[in-house]
Protein backbone atom coordinates (compact mmCIF):
# COMPACT_ATOMS: atom_id res chain seq x y z
CA UNK A 1 0.00 0.00 0.00
CA UNK A 2 1.42 3.59 -0.86
CA UNK A 3 0.57 6.35 0.81
CA UNK A 4 1.79 10.08 -0.62
CA UNK A 5 4.20 8.32 -2.15
CA UNK A 6 5.47 5.71 0.67
CA UNK A 7 5.23 2.33 1.49
CA UNK A 8 3.81 1.91 4.25
CA UNK A 9 4.66 -2.03 4.81
CA UNK A 10 8.27 -1.03 4.62
CA UNK A 11 8.07 0.14 8.35
CA UNK A 12 6.21 -3.57 9.24
CA UNK A 13 9.89 -4.40 9.35
CA UNK A 14 11.28 -3.16 13.09
CA UNK A 15 14.93 -2.47 11.68
CA UNK A 16 12.79 0.02 9.59
CA UNK A 17 10.50 1.78 12.37
CA UNK A 18 13.01 2.09 14.87
CA UNK A 19 14.24 4.67 14.11
CA UNK A 20 11.19 6.14 12.57
CA UNK A 21 9.56 5.51 16.02
CA UNK A 22 12.34 7.40 17.47
CA UNK A 23 11.63 10.62 15.77
CA UNK A 24 7.92 10.24 16.40
CA UNK A 25 8.20 10.13 19.93
CA UNK A 26 10.75 12.65 20.12
CA UNK A 27 8.28 14.99 18.35
CA UNK A 28 5.30 13.59 20.28
CA UNK A 29 6.93 13.82 23.37
CA UNK A 30 7.74 17.63 22.38
CA UNK A 31 4.12 18.43 21.44
CA UNK A 32 2.93 16.72 24.72
CA UNK A 33 4.99 19.11 27.04
CA UNK A 34 3.49 22.04 25.36
CA UNK A 35 0.18 21.37 25.33
CA UNK A 36 0.14 19.96 28.74
CA UNK A 37 1.53 23.50 29.96
CA UNK A 38 -0.95 25.13 28.15
CA UNK A 39 -3.67 23.05 29.12
CA UNK A 40 -2.74 22.72 32.72
CA UNK A 41 -2.44 27.01 32.63
CA UNK A 42 -6.34 27.42 31.28
CA UNK A 43 -7.20 24.59 33.69
CA UNK A 44 -5.80 26.03 37.08
CA UNK A 45 -5.33 29.98 36.15
CA UNK A 46 -7.92 30.94 33.79
CA UNK A 47 -10.80 28.37 33.83
CA UNK A 48 -13.57 30.45 36.19
CA UNK A 49 -14.46 28.61 39.28
CA UNK A 50 -17.65 26.36 39.04
CA UNK A 51 -20.80 27.85 41.21
CA UNK A 52 -21.62 24.38 42.41
CA UNK A 53 -18.23 22.19 42.87
CA UNK A 54 -15.72 25.19 43.97
CA UNK A 55 -12.40 24.75 42.89
CA UNK A 56 -12.56 20.85 43.25
CA UNK A 57 -13.95 20.89 39.93
CA UNK A 58 -10.85 21.14 38.36
CA UNK A 59 -9.69 17.69 38.96
CA UNK A 60 -12.00 17.07 35.60
CA UNK A 61 -8.91 18.44 33.43
CA UNK A 62 -7.22 15.36 34.49
CA UNK A 63 -9.55 12.96 35.07
CA UNK A 64 -11.74 13.28 31.92
CA UNK A 65 -9.46 13.36 29.34
CA UNK A 66 -7.51 9.67 31.69
CA UNK A 67 -10.65 8.19 31.40
CA UNK A 68 -11.11 8.47 27.73
CA UNK A 69 -7.24 7.61 27.07
CA UNK A 70 -7.58 4.39 29.24
CA UNK A 71 -10.78 3.07 26.97
CA UNK A 72 -9.02 4.03 23.74
CA UNK A 73 -5.62 2.46 23.98
CA UNK A 74 -7.67 -0.75 25.30
CA UNK A 75 -9.39 -0.89 21.68
CA UNK A 76 -5.83 0.25 20.14
CA UNK A 77 -4.37 -2.47 21.73
CA UNK A 78 -7.25 -5.49 20.90
CA UNK A 79 -6.65 -4.05 17.24
CA UNK A 80 -2.95 -4.34 17.09
CA UNK A 81 -3.39 -7.94 18.57
CA UNK A 82 -5.95 -8.66 16.02
CA UNK A 83 -3.57 -7.37 13.27
CA UNK A 84 -0.93 -9.33 14.99
CA UNK A 85 -3.03 -12.57 14.95
CA UNK A 86 -4.24 -12.20 10.98
CA UNK A 87 -1.24 -10.88 9.28
CA UNK A 88 1.52 -12.75 11.83
CA UNK A 89 3.39 -9.33 12.08
CA UNK A 90 5.93 -9.43 15.14
CA UNK A 91 5.52 -5.76 14.76
CA UNK A 92 1.97 -5.45 16.04
CA UNK A 93 2.41 -7.20 18.74
CA UNK A 94 5.56 -5.26 19.99
CA UNK A 95 2.77 -2.07 19.58
CA UNK A 96 0.24 -3.81 21.48
CA UNK A 97 2.40 -4.74 24.31
CA UNK A 98 3.90 -1.48 24.38
CA UNK A 99 0.14 0.30 24.97
CA UNK A 100 -0.70 -1.75 27.73
CA UNK A 101 1.49 -0.14 30.58
CA UNK A 102 0.58 3.02 29.03
CA UNK A 103 -3.21 2.20 28.79
CA UNK A 104 -3.06 0.89 32.48
CA UNK A 105 -1.63 3.74 33.97
CA UNK A 106 -4.49 6.20 32.89
CA UNK A 107 -6.95 3.32 33.98
CA UNK A 108 -5.18 3.97 37.63
CA UNK A 109 -5.40 7.54 36.97
CA UNK A 110 -8.75 7.71 36.43
CA UNK A 111 -9.71 5.80 39.25
CA UNK A 112 -7.55 7.27 41.75
CA UNK A 113 -8.58 11.01 40.12
CA UNK A 114 -12.12 9.83 40.44
CA UNK A 115 -11.74 9.30 44.13
CA UNK A 116 -10.24 12.80 44.74
CA UNK A 117 -13.31 14.52 42.59
CA UNK A 118 -15.60 12.06 44.37
CA UNK A 119 -14.78 12.45 47.98
CA UNK A 120 -15.97 16.51 48.19
CA UNK A 121 -19.03 15.78 45.29
CA UNK A 122 -20.44 12.93 46.84
CA UNK A 123 -19.13 12.51 50.26
CA UNK A 124 -17.10 8.77 49.16
CA UNK A 125 -13.78 8.15 47.85
CA UNK A 126 -15.63 4.96 46.33
CA UNK A 127 -19.07 4.19 45.08
CA UNK A 128 -20.52 1.02 43.32
CA UNK A 129 -21.29 2.89 40.08
CA UNK A 130 -21.74 1.20 36.76
CA UNK A 131 -19.34 3.62 35.53
CA UNK A 132 -16.57 3.19 38.22
CA UNK A 133 -17.08 -0.70 38.15
CA UNK A 134 -16.46 -1.49 34.77
CA UNK A 135 -13.40 0.97 34.72
CA UNK A 136 -12.27 -0.97 37.68
CA UNK A 137 -12.73 -4.40 35.62
CA UNK A 138 -10.71 -2.29 32.88
CA UNK A 139 -7.93 -2.20 35.57
CA UNK A 140 -7.85 -6.06 35.95
CA UNK A 141 -7.92 -6.76 32.03
CA UNK A 142 -4.73 -4.34 31.58
CA UNK A 143 -2.95 -5.96 34.86
CA UNK A 144 -4.22 -9.75 33.36
CA UNK A 145 -2.83 -8.87 29.94
CA UNK A 146 0.62 -7.68 31.20
CA UNK A 147 1.24 -10.91 34.01
CA UNK A 148 0.04 -13.22 30.80
CA UNK A 149 2.99 -11.67 28.86
CA UNK A 150 4.96 -12.01 31.68
CA UNK A 151 4.60 -15.08 32.31
CA UNK A 152 5.35 -16.81 28.90
CA UNK A 153 9.18 -17.11 28.37
CA UNK A 154 8.43 -17.91 24.83
CA UNK A 155 8.07 -14.64 22.95
CA UNK A 156 6.55 -15.83 20.63
CA UNK A 157 3.87 -17.48 22.68
CA UNK A 158 3.82 -14.74 24.71
CA UNK A 159 2.62 -12.11 21.88
CA UNK A 160 -0.11 -14.52 20.80
CA UNK A 161 -1.69 -15.76 24.21
CA UNK A 162 -1.47 -12.06 24.99
CA UNK A 163 -2.70 -10.99 21.97
CA UNK A 164 -5.90 -14.06 22.24
CA UNK A 165 -6.55 -12.26 25.92
CA UNK A 166 -6.78 -8.82 24.82
CA UNK A 167 -8.89 -9.32 21.90
CA UNK A 168 -11.52 -11.62 24.39
CA UNK A 169 -10.96 -8.55 26.81
CA UNK A 170 -12.40 -6.36 24.25
CA UNK A 171 -15.42 -8.85 23.73
CA UNK A 172 -16.56 -8.71 26.97
CA UNK A 173 -16.01 -5.07 27.85
CA UNK A 174 -19.35 -4.46 26.59
CA UNK A 175 -20.62 -7.28 28.14
CA UNK A 176 -19.31 -6.13 31.67
CA UNK A 177 -20.46 -2.64 30.90
CA UNK A 178 -23.73 -3.33 30.45
CA UNK A 179 -24.05 -6.04 33.23
CA UNK A 180 -22.88 -3.57 35.90
CA UNK A 181 -24.89 -0.79 35.12
CA UNK A 182 -28.10 -3.07 35.11
CA UNK A 183 -26.92 -4.89 38.10
CA UNK A 184 -26.50 -1.21 39.36
CA UNK A 185 -29.92 0.42 38.48
CA UNK A 186 -31.32 -2.99 40.18
CA UNK A 187 -29.91 -2.79 43.31
CA UNK A 188 -30.09 1.17 44.31
CA UNK A 189 -31.48 3.16 41.27
CA UNK A 190 -29.29 5.90 39.83
CA UNK A 191 -28.36 7.80 42.87
CA UNK A 192 -25.83 9.70 40.52
CA UNK A 193 -25.74 10.48 37.52
CA UNK A 194 -22.58 11.35 35.23
CA UNK A 195 -24.08 10.90 32.42
CA UNK A 196 -25.34 14.75 32.48
CA UNK A 197 -22.91 17.08 31.72
CA UNK A 198 -23.39 20.66 32.93
CA UNK A 199 -23.22 22.92 30.44
CA UNK A 200 -19.47 23.91 30.21
CA UNK A 201 -17.62 27.14 29.37
CA UNK A 202 -15.99 27.52 26.41
CA UNK A 203 -12.93 28.23 28.29
CA UNK A 204 -12.98 25.22 30.29
CA UNK A 205 -13.87 23.03 27.06
CA UNK A 206 -10.69 24.34 25.42
CA UNK A 207 -8.70 23.54 28.89
CA UNK A 208 -10.33 20.00 28.42
CA UNK A 209 -9.55 19.44 24.65
CA UNK A 210 -5.84 20.50 25.20
CA UNK A 211 -5.35 18.08 27.92
CA UNK A 212 -6.71 15.51 25.77
CA UNK A 213 -4.49 16.49 23.08
CA UNK A 214 -1.13 16.43 25.38
CA UNK A 215 -2.23 12.74 26.58
CA UNK A 216 -2.59 12.01 23.15
CA UNK A 217 0.78 12.94 22.23
CA UNK A 218 2.01 11.67 25.64
CA UNK A 219 0.50 7.85 25.04
CA UNK A 220 2.19 8.12 21.61
CA UNK A 221 5.43 9.13 22.38
CA UNK A 222 5.76 6.61 25.41
CA UNK A 223 4.71 3.98 23.61
CA UNK A 224 6.47 4.13 20.91
CA UNK A 225 9.61 4.48 22.89
CA UNK A 226 8.68 1.27 24.67
CA UNK A 227 8.01 -0.40 21.42
CA UNK A 228 12.26 1.00 20.44
CA UNK A 229 13.11 -1.14 23.87
CA UNK A 230 10.97 -3.94 22.84
CA UNK A 231 12.44 -3.88 19.47
CA UNK A 232 16.24 -3.47 20.89
CA UNK A 233 15.28 -6.25 23.49
CA UNK A 234 14.29 -8.90 21.07
CA UNK A 235 16.46 -8.21 18.13
CA UNK A 236 19.91 -7.38 20.03
CA UNK A 237 21.26 -10.73 17.93
CA UNK A 238 20.01 -9.41 14.57
CA UNK A 239 23.18 -7.91 12.03
CA UNK A 240 20.77 -4.86 11.59
CA UNK A 241 21.21 -3.88 15.08
CA UNK A 242 24.95 -5.01 15.31
CA UNK A 243 25.67 -2.56 12.33
CA UNK A 244 23.43 0.70 13.96
CA UNK A 245 25.26 -0.30 17.49
CA UNK A 246 28.45 0.56 15.62
CA UNK A 247 27.83 3.04 13.55
CA UNK A 248 26.57 4.88 17.02
CA UNK B 1 -20.98 -37.22 16.89
CA UNK B 2 -17.98 -39.05 15.52
CA UNK B 3 -16.99 -42.71 17.19
CA UNK B 4 -13.84 -40.38 18.07
CA UNK B 5 -15.84 -37.67 20.49
CA UNK B 6 -17.62 -40.08 22.22
CA UNK B 7 -14.50 -41.58 22.89
CA UNK B 8 -13.08 -38.82 24.63
CA UNK B 9 -16.22 -37.63 26.22
CA UNK B 10 -16.15 -41.27 27.68
CA UNK B 11 -12.45 -41.52 28.55
CA UNK B 12 -12.58 -37.78 30.31
CA UNK B 13 -15.39 -38.97 32.26
CA UNK B 14 -13.82 -41.92 33.54
CA UNK B 15 -10.53 -40.30 34.28
CA UNK B 16 -12.42 -38.26 36.60
CA UNK B 17 -14.20 -40.85 37.93
CA UNK B 18 -11.37 -43.04 39.09
CA UNK B 19 -9.69 -40.25 40.53
CA UNK B 20 -12.56 -38.80 41.82
CA UNK B 21 -10.65 -37.01 45.13
CA UNK B 22 -9.96 -34.12 42.43
CA UNK B 23 -13.78 -33.49 42.30
CA UNK B 24 -14.44 -34.32 45.98
CA UNK B 25 -12.17 -31.56 47.40
CA UNK B 26 -13.29 -29.00 45.21
CA UNK B 27 -16.84 -30.09 46.34
CA UNK B 28 -15.46 -29.57 49.66
CA UNK B 29 -13.97 -26.48 48.98
CA UNK B 30 -17.28 -25.01 47.59
CA UNK B 31 -18.96 -25.99 51.25
CA UNK B 32 -16.30 -25.03 53.10
CA UNK B 33 -16.18 -21.61 51.95
CA UNK B 34 -19.96 -20.79 51.79
CA UNK B 35 -19.87 -21.85 55.67
CA UNK B 36 -17.25 -19.42 56.58
CA UNK B 37 -19.05 -16.66 56.32
CA UNK B 38 -21.60 -17.13 58.85
CA UNK B 39 -18.58 -17.55 61.43
CA UNK B 40 -17.47 -14.22 60.12
CA UNK B 41 -20.83 -12.21 59.68
CA UNK B 42 -22.43 -13.68 62.50
CA UNK B 43 -25.35 -16.05 62.37
CA UNK B 44 -28.27 -13.17 62.31
CA UNK B 45 -31.01 -15.09 59.86
CA UNK B 46 -32.11 -11.85 57.87
CA UNK B 47 -28.66 -11.11 57.22
CA UNK B 48 -27.90 -14.41 56.49
CA UNK B 49 -30.94 -15.01 54.01
CA UNK B 50 -29.52 -11.25 52.09
CA UNK B 51 -25.89 -12.38 51.32
CA UNK B 52 -26.74 -16.09 50.90
CA UNK B 53 -27.25 -16.10 47.22
CA UNK B 54 -24.14 -13.48 46.77
CA UNK B 55 -22.22 -15.96 48.85
CA UNK B 56 -23.13 -19.40 47.11
CA UNK B 57 -22.63 -17.73 43.73
CA UNK B 58 -18.95 -16.26 44.57
CA UNK B 59 -18.16 -19.85 46.48
CA UNK B 60 -18.98 -21.81 43.24
CA UNK B 61 -17.15 -19.20 40.78
CA UNK B 62 -13.98 -19.66 43.38
CA UNK B 63 -14.38 -23.42 43.41
CA UNK B 64 -14.83 -23.68 39.59
CA UNK B 65 -11.72 -21.56 38.88
CA UNK B 66 -9.61 -23.41 41.43
CA UNK B 67 -10.18 -26.67 39.63
CA UNK B 68 -9.48 -25.45 36.22
CA UNK B 69 -5.84 -25.84 35.95
CA UNK B 70 -6.78 -29.65 35.92
CA UNK B 71 -9.14 -28.93 32.35
CA UNK B 72 -6.11 -29.67 30.02
CA UNK B 73 -2.95 -30.36 32.15
CA UNK B 74 -2.68 -34.27 32.37
CA UNK B 75 -3.37 -34.10 28.53
CA UNK B 76 -0.82 -31.29 27.96
CA UNK B 77 1.88 -33.33 30.14
CA UNK B 78 1.11 -37.20 28.55
CA UNK B 79 0.99 -36.01 25.03
CA UNK B 80 -2.35 -36.81 24.57
CA UNK B 81 -3.05 -33.24 23.97
CA UNK B 82 -1.11 -33.24 20.93
CA UNK B 83 -2.47 -36.09 19.39
CA UNK B 84 -6.00 -34.23 19.86
CA UNK B 85 -4.22 -31.53 17.97
CA UNK B 86 -3.07 -33.58 15.09
CA UNK B 87 -6.61 -36.29 14.72
CA UNK B 88 -8.90 -35.58 12.13
CA UNK B 89 -11.78 -34.27 14.04
CA UNK B 90 -11.60 -30.17 14.19
CA UNK B 91 -10.17 -29.39 17.51
CA UNK B 92 -13.09 -27.25 18.40
CA UNK B 93 -15.47 -29.98 18.22
CA UNK B 94 -12.89 -32.07 20.85
CA UNK B 95 -12.52 -29.11 22.61
CA UNK B 96 -16.51 -28.36 23.13
CA UNK B 97 -16.55 -32.59 24.23
CA UNK B 98 -13.71 -32.04 26.66
CA UNK B 99 -15.21 -28.63 28.09
CA UNK B 100 -18.70 -30.84 28.23
CA UNK B 101 -17.40 -33.75 29.91
CA UNK B 102 -15.79 -31.60 32.74
CA UNK B 103 -18.87 -29.87 33.36
CA UNK B 104 -20.86 -33.05 33.89
CA UNK B 105 -17.77 -34.11 36.24
CA UNK B 106 -17.23 -31.14 38.48
CA UNK B 107 -19.95 -28.41 37.01
CA UNK B 108 -23.41 -30.34 37.73
CA UNK B 109 -22.22 -32.09 41.35
CA UNK B 110 -21.79 -28.44 42.37
CA UNK B 111 -25.09 -27.57 41.02
CA UNK B 112 -26.77 -30.53 43.07
CA UNK B 113 -24.88 -29.45 46.14
CA UNK B 114 -26.11 -25.53 45.99
CA UNK B 115 -29.95 -26.32 47.67
CA UNK B 116 -28.06 -27.90 50.92
CA UNK B 117 -25.97 -24.72 51.40
CA UNK B 118 -29.06 -22.25 49.95
CA UNK B 119 -31.05 -24.21 53.40
CA UNK B 120 -28.14 -23.43 55.62
CA UNK B 121 -28.71 -19.83 54.65
CA UNK B 122 -32.47 -19.89 55.07
CA UNK B 123 -33.64 -19.47 51.88
CA UNK B 124 -36.95 -20.38 50.79
CA UNK B 125 -37.94 -22.65 48.44
CA UNK B 126 -38.98 -20.76 45.43
CA UNK B 127 -35.20 -18.59 45.94
CA UNK B 128 -33.60 -22.52 46.07
CA UNK B 129 -35.39 -23.30 42.67
CA UNK B 130 -34.14 -20.13 41.11
CA UNK B 131 -31.00 -20.63 42.25
CA UNK B 132 -30.17 -24.27 41.25
CA UNK B 133 -31.57 -22.75 37.65
CA UNK B 134 -29.16 -20.16 37.62
CA UNK B 135 -26.46 -22.54 38.53
CA UNK B 136 -27.13 -24.96 36.16
CA UNK B 137 -26.78 -22.48 33.65
CA UNK B 138 -24.57 -20.62 34.96
CA UNK B 139 -21.62 -23.01 35.42
CA UNK B 140 -21.01 -24.06 32.16
CA UNK B 141 -20.72 -20.33 31.19
CA UNK B 142 -17.88 -20.38 34.14
CA UNK B 143 -16.30 -23.57 32.47
CA UNK B 144 -16.39 -22.39 29.11
CA UNK B 145 -14.58 -19.02 29.70
CA UNK B 146 -12.16 -20.61 32.03
CA UNK B 147 -11.21 -23.10 29.45
CA UNK B 148 -10.04 -19.88 27.54
CA UNK B 149 -7.88 -19.03 30.37
CA UNK B 150 -6.62 -22.96 31.07
CA UNK B 151 -5.28 -22.65 27.77
CA UNK B 152 -3.87 -19.93 27.93
CA UNK B 153 -1.87 -20.59 30.99
CA UNK B 154 -1.28 -23.85 29.92
CA UNK B 155 2.26 -24.64 31.26
CA UNK B 156 3.22 -21.25 31.94
CA UNK B 157 5.16 -20.98 35.51
CA UNK B 158 2.75 -19.72 38.49
CA UNK B 159 -0.01 -20.70 36.26
CA UNK B 160 -2.91 -21.19 38.98
CA UNK B 161 -2.80 -17.26 40.52
CA UNK B 162 -2.56 -16.37 36.88
CA UNK B 163 -5.74 -18.24 35.48
CA UNK B 164 -7.37 -16.53 38.86
CA UNK B 165 -6.03 -12.39 37.56
CA UNK B 166 -7.25 -13.81 33.74
CA UNK B 167 -10.47 -14.92 34.31
CA UNK B 168 -12.11 -13.64 37.62
CA UNK B 169 -13.16 -10.22 35.31
CA UNK B 170 -14.75 -11.97 33.52
CA UNK B 171 -17.06 -14.09 35.12
CA UNK B 172 -18.27 -10.47 36.52
CA UNK B 173 -21.55 -10.69 34.15
CA UNK B 174 -22.15 -14.04 34.87
CA UNK B 175 -21.88 -13.29 38.55
CA UNK B 176 -24.15 -10.24 38.42
CA UNK B 177 -27.01 -12.33 36.42
CA UNK B 178 -26.73 -15.38 38.41
CA UNK B 179 -26.88 -14.03 42.09
CA UNK B 180 -28.96 -10.86 40.86
CA UNK B 181 -32.09 -13.39 39.43
CA UNK B 182 -31.73 -15.13 43.28
CA UNK B 183 -31.66 -11.79 44.68
CA UNK B 184 -34.75 -10.32 42.66
CA UNK B 185 -36.97 -13.40 43.42
CA UNK B 186 -35.93 -12.98 47.32
CA UNK B 187 -37.49 -9.32 46.81
CA UNK B 188 -40.75 -10.76 45.15
CA UNK B 189 -39.85 -9.97 41.52
CA UNK B 190 -39.52 -11.58 38.56
CA UNK B 191 -36.00 -13.99 38.19
CA UNK B 192 -36.48 -14.51 34.26
CA UNK B 193 -34.40 -11.36 32.77
CA UNK B 194 -31.85 -12.83 35.09
CA UNK B 195 -32.36 -16.45 33.74
CA UNK B 196 -32.81 -14.97 30.06
CA UNK B 197 -29.50 -13.30 30.18
CA UNK B 198 -27.84 -16.17 31.96
CA UNK B 199 -28.92 -18.37 29.09
CA UNK B 200 -28.08 -15.93 26.46
CA UNK B 201 -24.27 -15.36 27.77
CA UNK B 202 -24.38 -19.55 27.95
CA UNK B 203 -25.57 -19.55 24.21
CA UNK B 204 -22.86 -17.13 23.18
CA UNK B 205 -20.08 -18.73 24.54
CA UNK B 206 -20.64 -22.20 23.60
CA UNK B 207 -20.44 -20.83 20.11
CA UNK B 208 -17.31 -18.88 20.59
CA UNK B 209 -15.41 -19.99 23.50
CA UNK B 210 -14.33 -23.45 21.81
CA UNK B 211 -13.10 -21.13 19.03
CA UNK B 212 -10.53 -19.65 21.17
CA UNK B 213 -9.58 -22.31 23.28
CA UNK B 214 -8.84 -23.97 19.84
CA UNK B 215 -6.69 -21.05 18.94
CA UNK B 216 -5.10 -20.69 22.15
CA UNK B 217 -4.20 -24.73 22.50
CA UNK B 218 -2.63 -24.29 18.80
CA UNK B 219 -0.25 -21.14 20.31
CA UNK B 220 -0.15 -23.61 23.41
CA UNK B 221 1.51 -26.09 21.62
CA UNK B 222 3.21 -24.52 18.46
Amino acid sequence: MRIFGFNIYRYAAPQEFHPLAGRIARWCAVAAAALLMAGLYLAFFVAPTDFQQGEAYRIIFVHVPAAWMSMLIYLVMAGWAAVGLALNARLSFMMARALAPTGAMFTFLALVTGAFWGKPMWGAWWVWDARLTSELILLFLYIGFIALHAAIEDARRADRAAAVFALVGAVNVPVIYFSVKWWNTLHQGASISLTKAPAMAAVMLWGMLLMVLAFWAYSIAVALWRLRCLITEREREMDWMNVAKEEA
Amino acid sequence: MPDILRWLLWRDVQLVLRQHADVLSMLFFFVITTSLFPLAVGADPKMLHTIGPGVVWVAALLSTMLSLGRLFHADYQDGSLEQLLLSPVPLTMAVAVKIFAYWLTTGLPLVFLAPVLGMMFGMADQELWVMTWSLLLGTPVLNLIGAVGAALTLGVRGGSVLLAVLILPLYVPVLIFGAGSVVAVAGGQSAQGGISLLAALLVLTVVFAPVAVAACLRIALE
